[in-house]
């Protein structure tokens, strides 16, 4: 998981730091000693995991909570134990780490982090996510402990967006942390088309074709050159 | 008065020297602009800003295995939040035990 620190205090990041070096599955890309910071690294970039301090000045761990769009999962470090109810309020925080850290406490934490992922990538769990099985006409997917119906014949596209992917509907448009590999698996494929590595398009919504792109609703799409003959046997052309 | 130790820093380096060595360093350099930060509210009277210094503190407190200081700093931030500033002297002292400590590091 790609990690960031976000903490006012320098001990505090170095600990934390270190205690992310002795496991393999934490990579920390980057350290922030305040948040405001840490909000401009994350419109830029993509991470699995954050911790977050609270008690930091102007600007709380729970503000820049609440000012990121889809946050990914949140620990919380704190010397302030009774925050901790506030805490279960957000369902991207996944575990309150208490300081001074332990190294049990913290390996703990970590385990909750992929136990998280894991739930979220095998079909259901937390934060705006993910997809499950179609058997019928239709599809799950679950944005913030809520599994939505989707029916498979509104969406008209799906756009790959780093861990995440945006399904299009013909109501309203999710964010889903999900691959598009895994929802190509549960669309029917006489539908669906992968026209481009970023792009799923539901073949029966297309209004036009023009050279190397299509236009699905109000949105153009670039079709791959491989992809390109496999989408025009598809069409029922003159 | 109970003595600061790295007990706590020797647990989490994983027998790590070199990091054991740094993060006493960072510890040495943040320490005494905390503290001075702390002396700066507290003599003005910010008792708000001074609770914020108190619990930004604590945290080297814990790290420096002093339990029962800890506690006492704990309950001087409350004070100071509900706008006392009972308990000060015996938080000057824990500082001066730390410093004291620091120094002979």
């Amino acid at each position: 998981m790609n990690c960031i620190i976000i903490d006012d205090e320098l001990t505090a990041r170095a600990i934390i730091n270190q205690l992310c070096a002795s496991t393999t599955s934490i990579n920390v890309l980057g350290e922030f000693s305040n948040a405001i910071q840490a909000i401009k690294y994350l419109n830029q970039n993509e991470v699995d995991l954050i911790f977050l301090d609270i008690h930091m000045p102007d600007f709380t761990g729970f503000d820049f909570i609440e000012t990121i769009k889809n946050p990914p999962k949140i620990i919380l470090t704190t010397s302030d134990p009774q925050f901790a109810i506030q805490a279960f309020e957000y369902s991207c925080i996944v575990d309150y780490l208490v300081k001074p850290i332990t190294i049990e406490r913290f390996n703990k934490g970590i385990q909750k982090a992929e136990a998280f992922t894991k739930v979220t990538n095998n079909t259901t769990a937390d934060t705006p996510e993910e997809s499950e099985a179609n058997t019928d006409n239709h599809l799950y997917i679950n944005i913030d402990r809520r599994l939505i119906k989707i029916e498979i014949p509104s969406i008209y596209l799906i756009e790959a967006k780093g861990d995440y992917i945006q399904v299009k509907t013909e109501d309203k448009n999710y964010t889903v942390h999900s691959t598009l590999k895994k929802i190509e698996e549960k669309l029917p494929p006489d539908l669906f088309l992968k026209v481009h590595r970023s792009y799923i398009i539901n073949i029966k919504k297309i209004i036009d074709i023009e050279d190397n792109s299509v236009l699905i609703k109000r949105d153009v799409i670039p079709v791959s050159r491989s992809n390109r003959p496999e989408l025009m046997k598809r069409l029922n052309l003159l | 008065m109970e003595q600061p130790n790295l007990s706590y820093i020797h647990s989490m380096s994983g027998g790590d020297k070199a990091f054991e060595q740094k993060l006493i360093n960072i510890i040495k350099e943040e320490f005494p602009q905390e503290k001075q930060a702390y002396y700066n509210s507290a003599s003005a009277k910010q008792l708000k800003e001074t609770a914020e210094n108190v619990h930004k503190l604590k945290h080297k407190i814990s790290i420096l295995g002093l339990e029962k200081s800890y506690e006492i700093a704990r309950e001087y931030e409350e004070n100071l939040v509900e706008g006392n500033t009972n308990l000060e002297n015996e938080f000057n002292n824990i500082l001066q035990n730390i410093t004291d400590y620091l120094e002979q590091l």
